[in-house]
């Protein structure tokens, strides 16, 4: 009797236990930039994996989701703080970030080293696609070199004759350069690099006048590429010399662009107006949610790491103690993707379609548009010095 | 070719002389007559551009909207004056430096609070959008020509105000013996927040003009406030001169530096190390050349007079 009592209670408080053990939130750290001039893309992250969780009920794979937000404001070492404390304090599974590479390369080992999977919607340098590969590594975005060797293709294949190439004097701004020269042939009316937030192009505007370009390629992101598309345009030079770029003409800068941007080019993985009833679903949630803002690609990509942890835990059952399911189950990209076809290659980064983008106006709102598909299932140059198979 | 780009590329340095001016001119004045360092009055460059922007959004018309953002830049200014500003000009340097550095935190922040923090934009004046062609194939456009005309009228209208009328004559007087101009009966207070709110207002100024040109956005000011520094210190502290030779010389120097530097360098070195020296050479030029002023004439190019 007494035995049978204590039974029954051992296995009620099991069942209680287990009960709470399926009631627990799955905590997901987000690294992102949400002061300074580039607080705008850090939200547009924030905001599309917000939508991702709302959208499935509050949940991801079963499991109510507690989000914590961390702001990096662009420091690599406040990062490396913050992202300590989701991983050490709050215990978190997953972390969803950042914008930059420069914060990627401060959080990768504080994040994977506590054996939490780190997911960067964004960033994602050559290193870690590379040599530097980690099995706890996940990228939804590109490799950083991609959009830019969209436009070299797109330059070298429209026939243009002589381009002048411009980027910020940083790692990135070589990387970006490189990436063009990797696929455009043809010559170079001149390569500069500025300084990295220089905000008046008066003296590169006059040189890319006088050297006799009929194409510009550039890197500008943020407020530098803000600046550079009113002064190109101010300039008379938009009807002269083909605007080609990449980071630079997107929905996080085109509400200040406008209609200084119509017409020019970007490289990119997706587009708003990419046809498939889930992106359809997501720009319309999107723009409802958040005050009529259209979507720019930090978003989406941010939407998709939320899908990416929504199919593996759903794959697992909800579990994250095996790491090595988890990561196996992550490994198959089980979600349906806002671009469409989609999957890992064997250093964790996309394998998939790249296109040529062009700003249109909607409404009264103005975006970018899916204008020609440049790569069909493109992989990374770098994955082939990763050791992970 | 090389001689019109020469040309184009001076013109491109005089427009961005003259914005620096245009803020350089409110900084040496508050500095020069009040002996207070002011680091917020970057922010109010800021503000003028986002009250141009908001103003331009309620009326339609960017004249209106210029004449509201000084006024309101102007009232902003002197509230500043009076609430936070007032109580530091009897502390020493460094809490005022403090004090506004803590303005310039805030005011970044409450800007991103009531407009976001995304930037704007401010549309040029359909009649000056377009460009004229100065040269065979080189066009430059007419706003950047409407920028330096008017800094050259802000130049001038400046000096007669500072040597010709009485204020102006306060003015210089207070700047060196503030003392002896308040023993003889003068306001010295009411001639601080004149001199004061005027620097606002020439800061917001060049924010409202360059506001078409850059993107609107919350610490836009931070950068230009570090270049005004350089500017007045080059030119000498409290110098009005000083600040308009200085200002055009850095923008000169930093435009042509930018342009011709690797020009210039491949004269005497293979074009690879050129590219990669060339750039980070052009952006510190500015600088070197304040480090040899200083060295050279230590309180700058035309110190104000009686300053020691």
């Amino acid at each position: 009797m007494n035995n049978k009592l204590l039974m029954s209670v051992a296995t009620a408080a099991l069942l209680v236990a287990s009960g709470a053990q399926a009631q627990e939130k799955l905590k997901i750290g987000v690294v992102t930039t949400l002061s300074g001039p580039a607080a705008v893309l850090g939200q547009q992250l924030r905001n599309g994996l917000q939508l991702a969780i709302k959208d499935n009920g509050g949940k991801l794979g079963g499991r109510e989701v507690e989000l914590i937000v961390q702001d990096d404001e662009l420091k690599p070492d406040v990062a490396v703080s913050k992202a300590k404390a989701l991983v050490d304090r709050d215990k978190v599974d997953f972390v969803v970030g950042p914008i930059f590479s420069n914060i990627l390369v401060a959080i990768m080992k504080p994040v994977t080293e506590s054996g939490a999977f780190l997911i960067s919607p964004n960033a994602g340098t050559s290193n870690f696609a590379g040599k530097d590969c980690n099995p706890n590594f996940f990228v939804t975005s590109y490799q950083n070199d991609q959009n830019h060797e969209v436009m070299g293709k797109y330059a070298q294949d429209a026939g243009f004759k002589k381009v002048f190439i411009m980027a910020p004097n940083y790692p990135a701004g070589k990387d970006s350069l490189a990436g063009f020269k990797r696929f455009y042939k043809g010559e170079l009316a001149d390569e500069v690099y500025v300084p990295l937030n220089q905000l008046d192009y008066s003296a590169e505007l006059s040189r890319i006048q006088a050297s006799g370009a009929d194409a510009v390629f550039v890197f500008l992101p943020g407020g530098m590429g803000v600046n550079f598309v009113k002064q190109f345009r101010q300039a008379g030079l938009a009807d002269k010399v083909k605007f080609l770029s990449a980071f630079t003409v997107d929905e996080s800068t085109l509400p200040a662009q406008k209609e200084a941007a119509l017409g020019f080019f970007g490289g990119a993985n997706w587009a708003p107006d990419l046809d498939n009833p889930q992106n359809k679903k997501f720009v319309a949630g999107y723009e409802k949610e958040y005050g009529g803002a259209i979507p720019a690609t930090y978003a989406f990509q941010a939407y998709d790491a939320g899908l990416l942890i929504d199919g593996a835990l759903k794959a697992t059952g909800g579990k994250t103690d095996n790491k090595d399911a988890l990561r196996a189950a992550m490994m198959k990209a089980p979600f349906t993707s806002l671009r469409g076809k989609f999957k890992f290659g064997n250093n964790h980064y996309p394998i998939q379609d790249f296109y040529q983008v062009k700003v249109v106006q909607v409404g009264d709102k103005f975006a970018t548009s899916i204008d020609k598909k440049v790569f069909t299932d493109y992989q990374d140059p770098h994955a082939k010095d990763c050791p992970m198979k | 070719m090389s001689l019109t780009l020469l040309l184009v590329q001076t013109l491109n340095g005089l427009q961005f002389g003259v914005l620096l001016f245009l803020i350089a001119a409110g900084l040496t004045l508050v500095f020069g007559v009040m002996d207070f360092i002011n680091l917020a009055h970057g922010v109010q460059y800021m503000l003028g551009a986002y009250l141009a922007v908001m103003f331009y959004a309620l009326t339609g018309s960017f004249v209106l909207a210029l004449i509201l953002a000084l006024a309101a830049a102007l009232a902003f200014g002197l509230l500043l004056e009076f609430t936070v500003f007032r109580h530091l000009y009897d502390r020493d340097h460094l809490e005022q430096v403090i004090a506004t550095f803590g303005i310039i935190i805030f005011l970044n922040q409450g800007v991103k609070t009531v407009w976001g923090a995304a930037p704007l934009n401010l549309p040029i004046p359909d009649a000056l959008a377009g460009v004229v062609q100065i040269m065979p194939g080189l066009t430059y456009p007419v706003w950047r020509l409407v920028i330096i005309a008017s800094g050259l009228v802000v130049a001038l209208i400046l000096y007669v105000l500072v040597s010709r009328t009485r204020v102006g004559m306060l003015v210089r007087a207070g700047a060196t013996h503030a003392r002896i101009v308040s023993a003889l009966g003068v306001d010295i207070r009411r001639l601080f927040m004149i001199v004061f709110g005027f620097g606002t207002m020439l800061a917001a100024f060049a924010g409202v003009m360059i506001a078409p040109i850059l993107s609107v956005e919350p610490g836009m000011g931070d950068s230009v406030l570090i270049l005004a520094f350089v500017v007045i210190v080059i030119g000498g502290i409290g110098s009005m001169r000083g600040a308009f030779i200085a200002a055009l010389l850095i923008g000169l120097v930093d435009t042509l530096g930018r342009s011709f530097m690797i020009d210039i360098l491949r004269l005497v070195m293979p074009p690879s190390p050129a590219r990669t020296v060339g750039p980070a050479l052009a952006s510190m030029l500015i600088y070197v050349l304040m480090a040899l002023v200083l060295y050279f004439r230590p309180a700058g190019l035309f110190p104000a007079k009686g300053r020691s």
